[in-house]
């Protein structure tokens, strides 16, 4: 275990230029629509999503962005009215075609919500609950190893090693959300998609998901919805602007906040209107 | 005087009242309603009030004890000879004067004692009568001129009408409180005397159960016996065999209708499943003893097995079958407020609807659920008409649901069904099973309640 | 970055990747038994809501195909002569004389007339077994009514008795052995003579719908019972409407929130789980034992059902009051009005679709209510309508009770048709309840 650590240890502590280096798309978005009803509220969506690096998606509320975002794991199914049109890939293979399957497709894009959802079970059978269902580790011994991993790389382990019997929703805000993303990593996936996940958070709590989302940049894909501009340029490497379901904008996170292409998004991030 | 005629009057003088007292007011302030402190016809209720209420309690306790007391009159007036204390004697007496005097057929024969106390009764009676009429009518009258005296334009008559209506919400409110200590009172007096006559460790844990009790008290072998188990046995067998059938059918279902139902479906089906939550449990017990109990019955000769014809199963089954919506609708609620933030939380890591809903959702709702199982099995316990009409009247003491046993609430109905002394231990048994199943029930509600409200307050 | 660190990197995301690789072969092998799972358990699902719904199908179907033949009725028309000196010998036209007259004999002649061959004393009597016992009574109500008809013959459409109503629709027939049915083979023969000369003839059971209870089948209907129910809930609503208003406006308007209050609230919600049956001992015990009132009566039993369903109108009137928005309070108070006007003028002229449609749905639930009108005495057998709230009588479920438990065939068509009556009743006020919350629905 201990060399596992340290292993991490280093990687942190070496940040990737990711623009320096060949970058690989991860997920590869033409033409997205989304309908709630007769109601469009995405259209003609076209973004590429980029390995291991943190994109943003920004805007003001009732943009799109969460809309976007949860077509990518194909969340929206869940909504009965919602209907999505276009192209969306992950690693070159339709999700929306039968060829994959939307629990498969899941366990590879993870997913963290607004609010820390945790479930009332002890921390333990939260971050177990993920390996257990999908059969990835079956001995006790693998899925204590996989819950000790993922709550170390979310860097609540030092908190909660003494007390892992305890129901999760006992935790503070902040813990209950580390213990989210904890849960999320448990499944091994290859990208995380983060819906505003510091919104029900103080400031401090706050801080310590942003550097812990900068950690596990070097492991995961990532794409953040957040309402909070600051917080996109402190993350991210790329942000994407959504205004009034298009997405108008998108690029490198230092050029967005500096020299915006579109009037729309200068007067978004000059405060104009959001 | 007959009660709806004096009622009528009494309606007739409120509402006379009520103009009287509006007049007056307007009339005092010389015909322009602002002078006055509250709106002219609040001077009218507050007249009517004053004539309505004292009447009206006075007429509603004047009919209540005129029955009783008027027979203490009649019974005290009956010749030394007639009083040797028998108290089943004296209440055949005092029936044979009740018929006479209402013209019923007696039952034995009238001899002038009874003849002369009838009369008597006859007379009490329309005095009564006749005096009830006048007194409230001059009650009512006297309290009008009263009230119309004290309007003057500065009387705060609004101020008075409301706290007066303030007063009679507050009595409603309390009826709920008197209903249950109603409940209470007679069922704790009424079994106080059947303990005096068996003793409560034999009617709670006694095995034998048959409460003929002799009819004169020198025959022999007829004392009867009190001993419950097997009540208590049969009533738990039917109900064990009505959870069997609604627990997993109710709970599925709800599952089904929250979890995966469109929403077309949903609406289509909940409303059908509200219907069986609405028929009488008179038809479910038709339904049980004209089609289950037969079907059984042959279904049973067919394999080889002899169901009785008035077995727990039938019972038990159509039950189930009427508490299905019961646990159905409770359990949906349970379930619906289980916050939508979990089950994304689960899918979002992959797993299936039925892996969310096993996993995470069931054991989230697990106590809201088990408070409406509880419901459910009060609601089973307490069932009277399917029982009646479907399971049977000897006390077996038996865990086999094919065969025939009789519940607590069979008991009480057969106990009390029909004529009946009220002092014999047969009929105050009755009361006493009655006070257990009061007690069983509203422990299994208090403790559902509790459970159920605990875990609202979790996910509020 | 040294070169170190970058190989570093590079294998550790390597086994990175590895590790997920593997990951989602765990997912992909797995996923094919997860839903076959997925599959069983929606199956279980729609099993269950299946079963329901078939009880539903299951329960109208018995009780409607059982019940149909019962809105039919048998009679058979005889021409009666009615001859002066079988009736009023001595032309008085005296009321008792003609009531007391032997109107039996007289059917019984005239049908038997139709069969001059048949002398045996024994095949006479089986053969007037034909008619019902209400045959007579019905000549008799002619002539009382109209005694000019003496002298003259008069055709009527007598009711047959019950067992060969049955046989007539076919309940009865010859698939029986002849020991095991109450008709025997030569009253068939009689019987499917008369039919062949016309005379029997088969219509709308009005008798169902004007009678009350009677021993003889063919002569029971439901009128009474109807009645019984209708005193019984004016009593209910005269009762449990106000107080229940009352007491819901209190605990919710004005009540503080105190001990006594919430004791109050604990035992309204106690009192709604309470058994029925035991509202009907404290009916007993109280009412009728205590203050002495009538046995049998609409009065007491409404009293008992309105202690019953007191608790259901409060829950849904508070339910309805604490739906009306706090605003409306605020704006009436702000114009100077009391809490007792504000509540009186637009809060509970708001609420009250709300509050009606539960007390509508409480008075369902007493409509089809037995279990404590049984302790109270309504379960006797009573052949009079009842004409008030003090008149003995039973109620329709009551009857469904009672006629379920006689043991003649008749009766199982004729309890179904009483419970299809009941539940168009029900039927009726849900869909009233249903309209009336449709209609009011107020999304605030």
């Amino acid at each position: 275990m201990g060399e596992v650590n340290m292993n991490n240890a280093v990687e942190v502590t070496a940040p990737v230029a990711s623009s320096d280096a060949a970058r690989e798309t991860k997920f590869h978005t033409r033409g997205v629509q989304v309908f709630y009803g007769e109601k469009q509220a995405l259209f003609d969506v076209d973004l590429d999503i980029y390995e291991n690096e943190v994109t943003a998606l920004i805007g003001p509320s009732g943009c799109g962005k969460s809309t976007y975002l949860r077509t990518l794991n194909r969340m929206n199914d869940t909504i009965d009215i919602c209907r999505v049109k276009g192209a969306i890939e992950l690693d070159g293979t339709d999700i929306y075609s039968g060829s994959i399957d939307v629990v498969h497709l899941r366990a590879r894009v993870g997913m963290v919500f607004q609010k820390p959802n945790p479930f009332p079970k002890s921390i333990y059978e939260n971050i177990a609950y993920g390996p257990r269902i999908h059969g990835i580790a079956t001995s006790k011994d693998d899925i204590d190893r996989i819950v000790e991993e993922s709550l170390i790389k979310a860097s609540l382990w030092e908190e909660v090693k003494d007390r892992l019997d305890e129901p999760g929703t006992g935790l503070s805000g902040g813990q209950q959300q580390r213990l989210c993303i904890a849960r999320a990593i448990a499944v091994q996936p290859e990208v995380i998609l983060m819906d505003e996940p510091c919104s029900a958070l103080d400031p401090i709590a706050t801080a310590r998901i942003e550097e812990l989302i900068d950690e596990l940049r070097d492991n995961f894909t990532i794409v953040i919805v957040t309402h909070s501009m600051q917080q996109a340029a402190r993350v991210s490497q790329r942000t994407a602007f959504f205004h009034l379901g298009d997405l108008v904008e998108v690029g490198e996170t230092g050029k967005i906040f500096t020299t915006p292409q579109d009037q729309r998004t200068q007067d978004y991030i000059t405060g104009r209107f959001g | 005087m007959s009660f709806t005629f004096v009622l009528g009057a009494l309606i007739i003088l409120t509402v006379a009242g009520f103009y009287m007292g509006r007049s007056r007011s307007l009339a005092d302030a010389g015909g322009t309603a602002q002078r006055l402190h509250s709106r002219p016809h609040y001077y009218g209720y507050f007249v009517a009030l004053w004539c309505g209420i004292p009447t009206l309690l006075i007429l509603g306790v004047w009919t209540m004890f005129q029955t009783p007391i008027i027979e203490m009159l009649v019974q005290n007036s009956l010749p030394e000879t007639m009083l040797n204390g028998d108290p089943a004697e004296m209440s055949l007496i005092m029936n044979d004067i009740r018929n006479l005097a209402s013209g019923n057929i007696t039952s034995g024969e009238i001899t002038p004692q009874i003849q002369a106390a009838a009369d008597h009764y006859v007379s009490l009676n329309t005095t009564s009568s006749l005096a009830k009429f006048v007194v409230i009518l001059a009650i009512g009258i006297a309290a009008i001129a009263f009230a119309r005296s004290k309007i003057n334009p500065a009387l705060r008559a609004r101020n008075q009408v409301e706290k007066t209506m303030m007063a009679i919400l507050i009595v409603c409110s309390v009826i709920a409180i008197l209903t249950t200590v109603g409940i209470v009172m007679s069922l704790v007096f009424e079994s106080w005397r059947f303990f005096e006559k068996v003793s409560p460790a034999e009617f709670l844990f006694g095995l034998e159960w048959s409460p003929q009790t002799a009819l004169r008290s020198d025959q022999v072998g007829a004392s009867g016996a009190f001993g419950a188990i097997p009540l208590f046995a049969g009533t738990m067998l039917i109900s064990l065999v009505a959870m069997c059938v609604a627990g997993p059918v109710g709970l599925l279902s709800a599952i089904y209708m929250a979890e995966y139902a469109p929403t077309k479906v949903r609406g289509a089906v909940k409303p059908a499943l509200e219907v069986l939550a609405g028929i009488p449990t008179v038809v479910y017990g038709f339904f049980a003893a004209l089609t289950v109990a037969p079907f059984l019955r042959d279904q049973g000769t067919m394999f080889g097995l002899d169901i009785s014809s008035e077995s727990a199963l039938a019972a038990g089954l159509v039950m189930g079958i009427m508490i299905i919506p019961f646990v159905s609708s409770l359990s949906d609620d349970v379930i619906n407020a289980v916050p939508q933030s979990l089950r994304e939380g689960s899918l979002g890591l992959g797993a299936t609807k039925s892996e969310t809903i096993k996993r995470v959702i069931l054991p989230a709702a697990l106590p809201g659920i088990v408070g409406s199982f509880m419901l459910a099995i009060s609601r089973a316990i307490g069932e009277t008409m399917i029982v009646v009409m479907a399971a049977g009247l000897g006390a077996n003491l038996t865990a086999n649901p094919l065969e025939a046993v009789t519940t607590v609430t069979v008991q009480i109905v057969t106990l009390l069904v029909g004529d009946q002394e009220f002092d014999s231990a047969k009929t105050l048994a009755a009361f006493a099973l009655g006070l257990v199943l009061f007690c069983v029930t509203l422990c299994l509600n208090i403790i559902a309640m509790a459970v159920v409200n605990k875990y609202r307050e979790q996910y509020d | 970055m040294t070169d170190a660190v970058m190989t570093e990197m590079q294998s550790s995301n390597q086994t990175r990747r590895e590790r997920a690789a593997n990951a989602s072969e765990a997912v992909r092998r797995g996923l094919k038994k997860r839903y076959a799972a997925e599959a069983r358990f929606r199956a279980y699902g729609i099993g269950a809501v299946g079963i329901a719904l078939a009880c539903i199908v299951v329960l109208f179907t018995t009780i409607i195909s059982s019940g149909l033949p019962a809105f039919t009725e048998t009679t058979i028309t005889l021409n009666v002569e009615l001859k002066q000196e079988d009736i009023d010998p001595e032309g008085t036209r005296d009321a008792s004389t003609l009531i007391n007259a032997n109107y039996r004999k007289l059917v019984f002649d005239t049908l038997r007339a139709e069969f001059p061959d048949v002398t045996k004393r024994r095949d006479k009597r089986a053969l007037t077994a034909i008619l019902s016992s209400g045959a007579a009574y019905q000549v008799q109500q002619a002539v009382v009514e109209d005694p000019s008809l003496i002298g003259q013959t008069v055709t009527f459409e007598l009711p047959v008795s019950a067992d060969f109503d049955l046989y007539e629709k076919g309940v009865i027939n010859k698939k029986t052995a002849e020991a095991d049915r109450r008709v025997s083979d030569q009253q068939m023969a009689w019987f499917d003579t008369l039919e062949e000369r016309g005379l029997i003839e088969t219509g709308f059971n009005t008798t169902f719908f004007t009678h009350a209870d009677s021993r003889e089948p063919e002569l029971a209907g439901i009128l009474g019972a109807t009645m019984g129910s209708l005193f019984t809930m004016l009593v209910t609503l005269a009762l449990s409407f106000p107080i229940g208003v009352c007491a819901a406006v209190y605990l919710e308007e004005f009540a503080p929130k105190n001990r006594l209050t919430q004791i109050i609230e604990v035992n309204i919600n106690n009192l709604a789980a309470v058994p029925s049956i035991v509202f009907g001992l404290l009916g007993l015990a109280v009412f009728i034992n205590f203050f002495g009132l009538p046995r049998s009566a609409p009065l007491v039993g409404g009293m008992v059902l309105a202690l019953m369903t007191l608790p259901t109108i409060i829950i849904a009137s508070r339910a309805a009051l604490k739906a009306v928005p706090p605003s409306i309070r605020e704006a009436a108070l702000g114009l100077g009005a009391s809490r007792m006007q504000v509540v009186t003028h637009h809060v509970l002229p708001l609420a009250m679709p709300g509050i009606l449609t539960g007390t509508i749905i409480g008075m369902a639930q007493a409509l089809g209510e037995t279990a404590p009108l049984l302790m109270i005495g309504m379960v006797a057998f009573i052949v009079d309508i009842p004409g008030g709230i003090t008149d003995p009588a039973t109620v329709l479920p009551v009857q469904v009770y009672l006629w379920a438990d006689s043991p003649e065939r008749a009766f199982v068509a004729r309890t179904s048709a009483a419970i299809m009556i009941l539940l168009t009743f029900l039927i009726f006020m849900n869909a009233l309840a249903v309209v009336l919350r449709k209609k009011f629905e107020r999304r605030w």
